[in-house]
């Protein structure tokens, strides 16, 4: 099930419409709670929290994305894989790691089906999360195309594909299976 | 090794857990502290430190150590709030422990709590959902707490073969011995059929393997021996502390079947405490192991060596974590039952614990105490941190 944020907005605005209609009769904001009726202060004050994150130094990743590619780091010293990419190889504090595209198949590790969503996932339907073990040894975690979760397999072959989530429009990677 | 002075709980308090919509987070926060004082039979004037432990962002206050220090007539002691997710409670417990056990005080008061119902449900949803790696598992893909657990459960089932009755066993036994505790969430005992008809939450996951969101406070008076044997004929020595971590991203742990992290503090709590890793139960009364979700806790068993891997869930279904089986765990309902205020919950395994090994618990969930030696694993986030405690009647060398 899934709520249109518009929807979830106009839910929220009618609650607080309510409130403020309270507080103007009564002189105070204060609702009884919905299980016990003890009386609640609705704080006055809302925050919006935006992050802003800071991407420059694996910008080639989300430039992959455009290009229909996903890119994992490795040290040229260690070997090692790093997904999701970073810029540091912590072990031998190189900071030149080279930019690998990820070949794309992998084998199912684990999955579950997010039924119960949190606030700001509230629009999609519910949704696929797997991880899924790679050919090049690292993991994989995201959302997983699939149109019927019961036929999933722990241990089946998945790919790797890009593609815009909508209805935000970002492009981010995708499993499938393979 | 340096000189490390013996460390024991000498005063235990807790709140009602559960929705406490009655009570501000100062007001539940002081239920629990009167209660760790007057038991310790100790005033303000005797705390030397405030370890405090909150995660907080559903609730209101900032800086929630000051606010309840204030509100308890501690302020002016020294504090500091800390945070290891759903383990809080034993880092503040554990950094008590060190400052003590270093001689730089002799009595500290540690306290947990959360007023998680401060804010709607979905939000709490979110945020502990957060609780993750923030940027690539839940900004992207909406990862939720129940979620992050369901990725082991699937792995687990599917490896093992242990089935979704087999995971409702622990929320069934959990909800029996919550039956008896009046500061539990819920004091009703449910059937495995009401488990498999709640509804799913995050697949295989349902309603009845997860713990409620939660209100609750908990305190514990530490000392040192010295000042513990003035204090009470029963001081409950801390034997060992062990304490790990594992990668922020799920997607970098090699496999799902156990948590690295609580395997290894267990390992490493039972080396200090000279308990056999190879049968820890043969040794130990009683534990109180983090069963977030029903999964958690058969996960515990294995990580604690209960159970060789695999066969965890088999104690479940065969009743074993009862009173009279291998070992009894989770006699005050766990986090299932009686509730799991994130912060609050690792302070509360030591209080049940330090109840326990006193034998001041009713009757029908009272273990049998025997070697004096009860555990408390207490995991912060999806096996991020964990802590792994030994508590025993005995100081020891």
């Amino acid at each position: 099930m899934s709520i249109a944020r518009e929807e979830l907005e106009k839910m929220v605005k009618t609650w607080l419409e309510t409130v403020e209609q309270i507080t103007k009769s009564e002189g105070l904001p204060v609702i009884p709670d919905e299980k016990t009726g003890d009386p609640l202060w609705v704080d006055v004050r809302e925050l919006r929290l935006k992050y802003l994150i800071p991407i420059k130094r694996v910008k080639k990743f989300f430039d992959g994305l455009k290009e229909g590619k996903v890119y994992a780091t490795r040290c040229p010293v260690k070997k090692a894989y790093f997904f999701p990419p970073q810029a540091d190889c912590p072990y031998c504090m190189d900071e030149n790691l080279e930019w690998v595209e990820i070949k794309g198949y992998g084998k199912l590790l684990t999955y579950t089906v997010i039924n119960v969503k949190p606030t700001s996932y509230l629009h999609y339907p519910d949704y696929v999360v797997a991880v899924a073990r790679m050919e090049e040894g690292f993991n994989i975690l995201c959302w997983m195309a699939a149109d019927d979760p019961a036929k999933l397999k722990v241990g089946m072959d998945v790919r790797l594909v890009v593609k815009p989530r909508e209805p935000e429009g970002f492009l981010t990677f995708y499993l499938e299976p393979g | 090794m340096s000189y490390v002075r013996p460390v024991a709980i000498v005063g235990v308090g807790q709140s009602r857990f559960g929705r406490v919509p009655d009570l501000t987070l100062n007001e539940l926060a002081w239920q629990a502290v009167k209660q760790a004082l007057k038991d310790a039979g100790i005033t303000q004037k005797d705390v030397q430190m405030v370890s405090f432990a909150n995660v907080g962002g559903w609730s209101a206050e900032p800086l929630p150590a000051i606010s309840v220090n204030e509100y308890s007539g501690l302020s002016g002691v020294g504090t500091y709030r800390i945070e290891a997710a759903c383990a809080s409670g034993s880092a503040a417990l554990t950094t008590a422990y060190n400052i003590i056990a270093s001689g730089s005080a002799d009595v500290a008061l540690v306290v947990g709590v959360e007023r998680m119902n401060e804010s709607l449900t979905p939000t709490v949803v979110e945020l502990i959902g957060r609780a993750g790696n923030y940027f690539w598992e839940f900004s992207q893909f909406g990862l939720t707490f129940p979620g992050y657990y369901a990725l082991y459960a699937t792995a687990y089932m599917n490896e093992y073969g242990a089935r979704e009755e087999d995971l409702a066993a622990v929320s069934v036994k959990n909800h029996y011995y919550g039956s008896f505790n009046p500061y539990a969430a819920f004091q009703k005992r449910i059937t495995v059929e009401d488990v498999l008809r709640s509804k799913y939450v995050a697949w295989p996951l349902k309603l009845y393997d997860c713990s409620p969101v939660t209100d609750g406070a908990a305190a514990v008076v530490l000392a040192s021996a010295e000042v513990a044997k003035k204090l009470t004929d029963t001081p409950i020595w801390i034997k060992g502390i062990g304490y790990a971590s594992d990668t922020s991203n799920l997607s970098k742990r090699p496999s799902f079947l156990n948590l690295e992290a609580a395997r290894r503090a267990a390992q490493e709590a039972y080396r200090k405490a000279g308990i056999d890793p190879s049968k820890p139960h043969k040794q130990l009364d009683v534990a109180e192991v983090h069963d977030c979700f029903t999964i958690a806790e058969v996960i515990a068993y294995e990580d604690l060596g209960f159970a060789r891997p695999g066969a965890g869930y088999m104690l479940a279904r065969e009743g074993e974590t009862y009173k009279g089986g291998l070992v009894p765990v989770n006699l005050d309902g766990g986090l299932k039952a009686k509730g799991h205020p994130i912060a609050a919950t690792g302070v509360s395994m030591a209080g049940e614990i330090a109840k326990q090994l006193r034998q001041q618990n009713p009757k029908d969930r009272q273990a049998d105490i025997v070697h004096g030696v009860g555990l408390a694993h207490n995991v912060g986030g999806t096996g991020h941190y964990a802590y792994v405690t030994v508590y025993s009647l005995e100081k020891g060398g």
